[in-house]
């Protein structure tokens, strides 16, 4: 199925999400080879991966130091030219800090490590991300983290709602998402955006955990499927 | 000797704050700490704000007979901009001293 679509997964020192994410591709037909942070190519690839994980230990911020390994000049590049680029939690952490996604993820609320599910409500499925979903569908995905308090100015927020790049909110199992909904304190209670051209997505939820029966659901192959179905469809590079 | 005149070697202290429109939940949590008792037997109620930043010392040294404070100062500001501190969530101040 996905047979046809090639992925590269970023692997940097203290990344622990890298081999779920080439398990779940793999799991969907997708070929899928790690890449070590140092390499400055990343040639032949419809996605790039940059998993979950505590890169270069968190020192100074998430994400802060990773986003000045030497792949990332061309993750930076890739996303340029319409690659798919998915920031699985740590992931979503170095995008921001490396520019190609608005906002920063500040330190949990509660200051508590999360992990467990959560409900997320898909808010635009009209991306290469998200078109095996439904508008609207709730969907069940685990989380793992210490900082995915989303923040962005009231300016970037309203840009960001206007533009359709709220992707996935946190919500209750019904899908309501009343205000401050977010386990995180994430504004808007946001759990996923894209990037301008919409083909990066960052997200703190960990779709490649909720990819097979066994793992508690399958919740998560929509993101994989959708990009599977956005390639086929032959709308690569936007 | 003229090279004597000039310092080669520098501390640096950056500080880095998160912007005052971010909560710091880290700050919070310590001035609960402090205005309880749970300090042992002192307590200051009296404390109206806490909050927690980060300290980063760099010792330059080596670097061009002429430079001054002044211009490793721009230096450090440019690298405090793109790695020390984010400036989405953070404020910082940098102070050079010649050692």
């Amino acid at each position: 199925m996905g047979k046809n679509m090639r992925a590269a997964v970023v692997v940097f020192p203290d990344s622990n999400g890298d081999r779920d994410a080439k398990r779940a591709l793999g799991t969907l037909g997708i070929g899928a080879r790690f890449v070590w942070h140092k390499e400055s190519s990343i040639e032949d690839v419809d996605l790039i991966v940059l998993p979950g994980g505590f890169s270069f230990g968190d020192y100074l911020r998430t994400g802060a130091i990773a986003r000045y390994s030497p792949v990332m000049r061309e993750v930076v590049r890739q996303a340029g030219r319409g690659t798919r680029i998915l920031g699985i939690c740590n992931g979503f952490q170095i995008l921001t800090e490396a520019g190609l996604l608005p906002g920063v993820l500040l330190r949990n609320r509660d200051l508590l490590f999360l992990g467990r599910d959560v409900w997320l409500r898909v808010e635009n499925n009209a991306t290469p991300f998200t078109n095996a979903y439904a508008k609207g569908q709730v969907i069940r995905l685990p989380i793992a983290h210490g900082d995915g308090n989303y923040f962005i100015d009231d300016e970037g927020y309203k840009r960001l709602e206007g533009e359709g790049r709220i992707v996935l909110r946190y919500c209750l199992p019904d899908g309501m998402a009343p205000n401050g909904v977010a386990p995180n304190g994430a504004k808007g209670d946001i759990a996923g955006i894209v990037g301008e051209k919409g083909n990066v997505l960052g997200l703190m939820p960990h779709p490649e955990r909720m990819t097979e029966p066994i793992l508690g659901g399958c919740d998560g192959r929509g993101i994989f499927d959708s990009l599977i179905a956005d390639l086929l469809s032959g709308a690569a590079g936007c | 000797m003229a090279e004597s005149e000039f310092k080669t070697k520098f501390r640096a202290k950056v500080t880095v704050m998160f912007r005052k429109s971010i909560l710091d939940p880290q700050g919070a949590a310590v001035e609960r700490a402090l205005k309880s008792h749970t300090a042992g037997d002192i307590s200051f109620p009296e404390i109206s704000s806490v909050r927690v930043g980060k300290v980063i010392e760099l010792t330059i040294d080596g670097i061009d007979a002429g430079a001054d404070a002044g211009s490793v100062e721009e230096k450090i500001k440019i690298l405090a901009d793109r790695i020390l501190a984010n400036p989405v969530m953070e404020e910082y101040t940098v102070a050079v001293e010649p050692l």
